[in-house]
């Protein structure tokens, strides 16, 4: 009797977050917890909004290709890359043959570099951190080759209305081949490193589960969705910059794995997958690459008044690493566009979380987490603005409590 | 689950007309082609009467399965205007389709039914649209707030054109919120150098140091 009194009341709440260790990006996850297992999740993302789409509504297009590069540190192009072909489809600009290649070069190496990226992390949140540094190190080289084509690691800036700003030479041409040869003697040393792998195995297998019909319902997308068995790609599915051109196929986990199961260890497979499937699209570009301009107009002031006149509505999507990335457009004769609606992909797998993660233990939430690629700052573009009352901090105040709290402890 | 063949998207545009009349508005298609061989790929507008929303969605999903992008958002002055954007035959070599139905509220009547039950995943893109846009969703089985902190203020929504949507005073003087009343107000004028002058001549001194 006496027991009821004393007995901790279940289920228990643990609250993960904002930021926290095991979550590489903010987001608030609350778990209603019995024992060790979990029993329902909850989720707040928006820790990192910045007003992107707000203060795009006040910008002109080519403005917003700078901003766009500044939605995701991961996903450089890919938001440049949806926003510049919405626009180009309102304004009915023609991107030279080339200028797709390059797009789709770029777009490729990007994928090698964030699931390389990705690979780590989950390598580090399964606790296995030499594989993280080998990863990463591996990784080093598309950041190499990105750093060589468009001038940056990170923001590349080489998208524009109409094209890139870049071309390649036959110097990088040659740069990215042997790049290429890299990550090809590597691939199969990545697949022993993590599918053969016992531990992994047995840490990913049947844990993080998500159903073909839950990816369905919950508009999953991306590896994520590829790993439960849904065959959707936009590369495939929806012909845009080279992808006309080429042969791509979704990746889907192979039978000699047991066929798609939707688990953690399905999702390492299929962007293991992506890796060497990125590799043979460069090439294949590489093999087809027509010659040409890059730039539809090369004169800034010209496209600015072009695109001034434009009206209409349109969408802009491609297929980033963690899934379709979309930009929604609209533009009513003004310098800045009237409607700017930015749907990363993270945004469309949040829900899988829910599924994923209920009657999961407690300790493996982190990788479960993880495994959908979740990229905060491209989901949580929108607005902050501080409201001013009276519980709102602001830096002088925060300033003003460090203080206080330093004087207290040297008074002591 | 019974699918019916790969339509095009004439087809498609073809049996919502028939099925839904004069309830449907506008009906086009765009289509866009790039890289050498300019392979074509549709997105298909269908601007339908607000009632219509629903059986419009059920119909597509008759027709296949269909992955809820996103709903976007028009301020179109009286009207907000909501875009439910959905691709449909995925998995088809080149045959995936954008089909967007919008519908239109008047700023009077800003609500519309969830389509949660159809598609649960629609529930994230519901709840931005019910925070950016002011509008209510009805029937929506978890209407919190998603990406705005709890303290914004209510009655204001960051994508709407009008009144109630960002005022400048939200942006713009960021520096007057909160701050305290007793201080001189800004521009500060520059502090005479009379408390800087030992660092500032030891910094000098530094400096000078390294460059001989």
């Amino acid at each position: 009797m006496n027991g009821d009194t004393t007995k901790k009341s279940t289920p228990y709440t643990v609250p993960i977050g904002p930021v926290h260790p095991a979550l590489k990006e903010p987001v608030m996850f609350n778990f209603l917890m019995e024992g060790e297992v979990v029993k329902s999740v909850d989720f707040a993302p928006g820790n990192v909004h910045r007003g992107i789409e707000w203060m795009g509504m006040r910008r002109n297009p080519v403005q917003i290709v700078h901003l766009t590069d500044r939605i995701c540190g991961i996903c450089g192009i890919v938001h440049s890359l949806s926003f510049a072909r919405a626009v180009e489809q309102i304004a009915e600009i023609e991107v030279p043959p080339r200028a797709d290649y390059i797009r789709t070069i770029l777009h490729e190496l990007e994928r090698m570099q964030s699931h390389l990226l990705w690979a780590g992390v989950a390598a580090h949140e399964l606790g296995f951190d030499s594989l993280l540094f080998l990863t990463w190190r591996v990784r080093e080289q598309s950041m190499d080759l990105i750093e060589n084509l468009t001038g940056n690691r990170v923001n590349y800036g080489i998208v524009q209305i109409g094209g890139v700003r870049r071309d390649i030479s036959n110097d990088q041409i040659l740069l990215i081949e042997q790049g290429l040869a890299y990550y090809r003697g590597l691939l199969d040393q990545m697949k022993t490193v993590f599918l053969d792998d016992s531990t992994i195995r047995m840490r990913c297998r049947g844990h993080g589960l998500l159903s073909y019909r839950d990816a369905q319902l919950l508009c999953a997308i991306g590896p994520t969705a590829r790993a439960s068995g849904l065959a959707m790609d936009v590369r495939h599915d929806y012909p845009y910059c080279a992808y006309g051109d080429l042969d791509v196929q979704p990746v889907l986990p192979p039978q000699e794995f047991g066929g798609p199961q939707g688990d953690v260890y399905d999702r390492i497979i299929v962007r293991l997958l992506e890796i060497a499937q990125s590799i043979d699209i460069i090439q294949q570009c590489l093999d087809s690459m027509p010659a040409g301009e890059v730039l539809w107009e090369k004169k800034l002031p010209k496209l600015l008044s072009i695109l001034k006149k434009a009206h209409g509505e349109a969408i802009g999507r491609v297929e980033a690493p963690r899934g379709e990335c979309m930009h929604y457009v609209r533009m009513d004769g003004n310098d800045a566009p009237a409607t700017w609606k930015v749907k990363a992909s993270t945004y469309s797998n949040l829900m899988s979380w829910i599924p994923m993660l209920k009657g999961e233990q407690l300790a493996d939430v982190p990788i479960i987490v993880a495994s959908i690629d979740p990229c905060m700052s491209c989901t949580d573009r929108v607005t902050i603005i501080r409201n001013g009352s009276a519980d709102d901090l602001t830096k002088e105040d925060l300033t003003q409590l460090s203080r206080e709290k330093t004087r207290r402890f040297s008074r002591c | 689950m019974n699918e019916t063949p790969h339509l095009s998207p004439m087809e498609i545009i073809d049996l919502y007309k028939t099925e839904f009349g004069a309830g449907i508005h506008d009906a086009r298609i765009t289509e866009r082609g790039e890289g050498v061989q300019k392979t074509k790929g549709y997105n298909l507008w269908i601007r339908v009467d607000r009632e219509l929303l629903r059986p419009a969605i059920k119909k597509l999903m008759d027709i296949r399965f269909p992955h809820l992008a996103v709903i976007a958002g028009n301020d179109l002055g009286d009207e907000i205007e909501l875009l439910y954007i959905f691709s449909v035959f995925y998995g088809t070599k080149f045959g995936e389709y954008m089909v967007t139905f919008g519908i239109r509220l008047p700023k009077t009547d800003l609500t519309v039914p969830t389509i949660t039950d159809l598609i649960p995943g629609a529930l994230i893109s519901e709840r931005e649209k019910q925070e950016f846009f002011g509008i209510t969703v009805t029937d929506i089985p978890d209407g919190r707030r998603l990406f705005l902190p709890d303290d914004f203020p209510q009655g204001v929504y960051p994508w709407r054109k009008d009144e109630t949507g960002i005022k400048p005073e939200m942006i713009k003087e960021l520096w007057a919120i909160n701050r305290p009343k007793d201080r001189p107000a800004p521009p500060v004028p520059e502090k005479k150098p009379v408390m800087e002058v030992p660092a500032a001549e030891g910094e000098e001194r530094k400096t000078g140091g390294a460059a001989e």
